[in-house]
């Protein structure tokens, strides 16, 4: 039997109730994967969010379904920043955490994500387990958390769930929900609206069951704990919906209109489909799932090539696979909306961890002059609204749009006001009316590049379309000039649609200062937050946040040259300056800096950082203060604006040849 | 389209609309494919058959991929796509599943269909959407110049292969007829226009996916691997019934023949073996097999009941 610890014992003696007024706070809930740590968290950040509270919830996720129980690498949860204010990520350091294991406790602790004087909640039932070794494991787990600052709660909730279920595993994520919702002043009512949401399919034995570990919990913490955190939820003024960056480009396709959209399972991308999967039927739409990714592109643009704009949804490993068709599309001017939510890479890389691995692939991977259009939502509200935007750049420039999303975006949960439908959003329903005679089927305007469409069924239409190289009436290329028209017909499209787009807000003193900070993509609420933290600290410091990478935004050098500095922030792989054989020469850096110094020609720096998660406000602060600190006196930097002198490389000239 | 003859014999037949279809409306430029390549003949035949069927020459799509065969959409009247290589059959099952009013034709040559394209191949098998699709096999990489394919016989020299291909040729005959949910498998050959064109029309009126396989000869590589059965009719069996295909002006050439009811699945497997004869016909056909295109066939939904549907969606994430 568990035994009380002290901590707890003094708890559950306690007179009197502290409540500390807290103007934000992050917690999580962290268990072996299976033991639905990650439904307890979805459910409080849809409450804390339905209460009028900012909420961000990123979702903590091992990269396979069952891992060994009990071992740090399985630790499978959710984080849930909540504030009164709007919340914009997922903050720095954890507050508060529950873990149904010490293993997994652990491996937050030594993962660094827990405050100093975090509150932790952890199952005790593991100090009396019949193993030995589990016990063993558990007094070293305690011996190892003992020098840290955290307060240590130790709570009965396998002997507590035993009262309802038998079946433990299954119902402390109730009974930790329970526990949260007393703590944090959760309204019952909702949460009880909420479980009925979250296990529809289920019946309502489990329903009951769920609730009543709730109430267990929720009544073991009133009796037991000593103090309660109220941060208090703003009034909620417009209409909001709260959901995760996945459903958010699930319902933009809907709301977009596209009725095809063929798909390959892949993390962290399929969740739009199984959204897709429950609804699209009812929208006329039909969900493919095709043999293989390739496949899943070809059906897109077949559908496409035969009416209303298609749409397929991937990730990293999957984009590459289509490629080649990807390419065809460009070629054929066929058009093809691609959702790429991106994962680490390369390769298999990191299935369930963000990265923003794709934006060179995106933008680049095709032999060949192959320009399409890339834009990335910075929010899970332009999730929704990008794809409605991509849909109608692929039709109306008849190319490829690729939309970036990101692991984080995908699972990460927040409110937003709730989109003010609109019809003209909708692809229109294809014109099958005769073709008038002698139209070409590329009748590119001159300036623009663009053309109208012709699809199969319109009487007198009739042509062949081709990756080979082809003139306006889509007939293969043997005269020389034909591939340089075509091409260049194929890239005015995008100039066009740049000098369509505004000029990016700059955020903070568009005038110029010491640094502007550029990003792109969901590092944009951690930005933010950190520029916000400087400009307190009087640091001079903007950023800038790029929507459109494909074409870039226009002004972004005559920007970039109002200020002494400018670095982008990205989670993607750059070298240091500070590691062996790295030279400013041979230095790679992050892809949006790639692309930035290419097209701009201004010295842009970057920090980027690959940790498989996503970007801390506080980490970015201290980059900026460096960065502003350095500016000046860096010996390295003012190297890299010198001609580069050989580096020594002692190990080399040690090595016989 | 939801009714069934109408998506069978394809919405694209138009006696209604007075128009009649000639040579001349489907009829594109001229081929250039070596002269005595067996594609002109497939062409020929698939010309006949669109007149024949009077199918409308803008509710008809030729798909194909890459190789000398998958020029054949350019020599077309009527809508085409010419793709990648191997990736014919997922185009089309697009197309189809966006706009089931059309006839969806595929053209595949061997490395395209039975190589680069297998794994669309057997899954498209196992799709059966309605479509007919031709795998003009000729043995060889052609476009690339002589390269061995799958089909390839063992110990004819390629430029890969120069002292002959390795392994026995797939068959795509027995790879088909295994895979779930078959509905019609056909072999014919391009040198017996007879039976090409039965075969073909046999094909198109088969309710879900036909394929039909054509061999062929290359004229600058492969002449030789059919020469023999170009030259000798006895080489060749003919399967014939009732719900295959019965060309009778053949019977005077052709007199090898085998009885075969299409519907019989295990007989279709024994003849689609390697053996001594060419055998050319109709080997299994079963018109019940689900489709996946009418299966997941969806109705139209407005703009308006779009919106209120989406509503609806976000109801379930409000505040």
């Amino acid at each position: 039997m568990a035994v009380p610890t002290a901590a707890w014992a003094e708890a559950s003696n306690a007179t009197s109730i502290a409540v500390r007024s807290l103007p934000e706070h992050t917690l999580e809930i962290v268990s072996d994967s299976g033991e639905g740590a990650q439904k307890c968290g979805q459910i409080f950040g849809a409450v804390s969010a339905k209460m009028g509270n900012g909420v961000w919830t990123v979702e903590i996720i091992p990269a396979e379904i069952q891992p060994p129980p009990r071992t740090p690498e399985g630790a499978s949860g959710n984080r849930i920043r909540i504030g009164s204010r709007p919340i914009t990520n997922w903050g720095d350091a954890v507050d508060l955490v529950v873990a149904f294991n010490e293993q997994v406790l652990l491996s937050r602790h030594r993962l660094g994500v827990l405050a100093p004087d975090a509150i932790v909640f952890v199952e005790n039932s593991w100090a009396a387990h019949p193993s030995p070794d589990i016990r063993a494991a558990w007094i070293r787990a305690m011996e190892e958390l003992s020098g840290s600052g955290y307060r240590i709660i130790q709570v009965p909730m396998e002997e507590q769930c035993l009262t309802i279920d038998d079946n433990p595993r299954k119902g402390k994520n109730m009974f930790a929900l329970g526990m949260l919702a007393w703590i944090y002043s959760r309204d019952l009512a909702r949460i009880e609206d909420q479980i009925a949401y979250a296990f529809r399919k289920k019946s309502e034995d489990i329903f009951q069951r769920n609730v009543a570990l709730v109430r267990l919990g929720h009544a073991w913490a009133a009796s037991n704990l000593d103090f309660r955190i109220d941060v208090a939820p703003a009034p909620i003024e417009r209409a909001l919906v709260v959901m995760n960056g996945n459903e958010a480009l699930a319902l933009g396709a809907l709301a977009s209109g596209m009725e095809l959209c063929a798909m390959y399972p892949i993390t962290p991308a399929t969740s739009v489909s199984h959204f897709l999967a429950e609804v699209f039927e009812k929208f006329g739409g039909v969900l493919h799932q095709a043999e293989d990714e390739i496949a899943a592109a070809g059906v897109a643009i077949g559908a496409s090539y035969a009416g209303k704009v298609a749409f397929t949804v991937t990730s990293g490993p999957g984009l590459a696979l289509k490629t080649e068709f990807i390419g065809l599309a460009i070629m054929t001017e066929t058009p093809l909306v691609v959702i790429d939510v991106q994962r680490g890479g390369p390769s298999t890389g990191l299935p369930t961890k963000v990265e923003q691995s794709d934006l060179l692939a995106a933008l680049f991977a095709q032999p060949g002059d192959a320009p399409r259009i890339v834009v990335a939502p910075a929010t899970i509200e332009e999730c929704f609204h990008t794809v409605i935007t991509a849909r109608r750049l692929a039709e109306a420039f008849r190319t490829v749009v690729i939309v970036l999303s990101d692991a984080n975006l995908a699972t990460g949960v927040q409110p937003f006001p709730r989109p003010q439908l609109l019809a003209e959003w909708q692809a229109a329903e294809p014109e099958l009316a005769p073709v008038a005679p002698n139209t070409r089927p590329y009748a590119w305007d001159p300036q623009l590049g663009t053309s109208k469409r012709i699809i199969p069924g319109q009487p007198g239409g009739m042509f062949t379309v081709t990756g080979l190289s082809h003139d306006e009436n889509s007939k293969v290329a043997y005269g020389s000039g034909v591939h340089q028209r075509g091409t260049a017909m194929r890239s005015r499209k995008l100039a066009v649609l740049q000098q369509m787009l505004t000029p990016p807000k700059v955020n903070g003193d568009a005038d110029g200062g010491d640094l502007l900070v550029v990003g792109w993509g969901s590092t944009k609420g951690a930005i933010e937050e950190a520029v916000a933290r400087a400009w307190q600290e009087g640091l001079s410091v903007a950023s800038l946040h790029l929507s459109f990478l494909s074409p870039l935004e226009p002004g972004l050098g005559e920007i970039f040259r109002r200020f002494r500095k400018v670095m982008t922030v990205e989670i993607n792989y750059s070298d240091d300056l500070a590691d062996p054989f790295i030279t400013p020469e041979n230095r790679r850096r992050g892809q949006l800096a790639w692309l930035l110094r290419a097209e701009t020609l201004v010295d842009v720096d970057c920090w980027t950082r690959v940790p498989g998660e996503p970007l801390r406000p506080g980490a970015i602060l201290d980059v900026i203060r460096k960065a502003i600190a350095s500016e000046v006196k860096d010996p390295r930097l003012a190297a890299a604006a010198m001609p580069i002198a050989r580096s020594p490389r002692p190990d080399l000239e040690e090595t016989p040849s | 389209m939801s009714d069934f003859s109408c998506s069978v014999l394809g919405c694209t037949t138009s006696p209604e609309d007075g128009r009649d279809f000639e040579l001349g409306d489907y009829e594109g430029p001229v081929a250039r494919w070596c002269p005595g390549c067996g594609d002109h003949s497939v062409l020929t035949a698939v010309e006949r058959l669109l007149v024949a069927e009077q199918l409308k020459p803008e509710q008809t799509v030729f798909v194909s991929g890459i190789g000398c065969s998958s020029r054949f959409p350019h020599y077309l009247k009527t809508y085409g796509f010419h793709g990648i290589h191997g990736r014919a059959l997922p185009v089309a099952t697009g197309i189809k599943l966006h706009r089931p009013d059309l006839t969806v034709f595929v053209v595949m040559g061997d490395g395209d269909c039975c190589s680069i394209g297998a794994a669309h191949w057997v899954h498209a098998i196992r799709y059966n959407t309605q479509m007919v699709a031709m795998l003009l096999d000729n043995s060889i990489y052609g476009l690339t110049k002589k390269q061995t394919s799958p089909t390839t016989p063992q110990g004819f020299k390629t430029n890969t292969q120069p002292a002959g291909s390795f392994l026995p040729p797939l068959n795509p005959l027995t790879t088909m007829l295994g895979t779930t949910n078959v509905s019609f498998v056909a072999q014919t050959a391009e040198w017996i226009p007879a039976h090409l064109y039965a075969t073909l029309r046999a094909a198109y009126r088969h309710n879900g996916l036909a394929f039909v396989r054509i061999l062929q000869r290359c004229p600058m590589y492969t002449q030789s691997i059919y020469e023999r059965a170009v030259k000798d009719p006895s080489v060749v069996e003919l399967l014939v019934h009732d719900d295959g295909v019965v060309v009778s002006e053949l019977d005077a050439i052709y007199r090898c023949r085998v009885a075969h009811n299409p519907s019989d699945l295990a007989a279709a497997r024994a003849l689609a073996e390697d053996g001594e004869r060419l055998r050319l016909g109709v080997l299994f056909r079963d018109e019940t097999r689900p489709r996946y295109d009418e299966i997941r066939r969806t109705r139209k939904v407005s703009a308006t009941e779009r919106l209120a549907l989406l509503e609806r969606e976000l109801d379930k994430y409000a505040v």
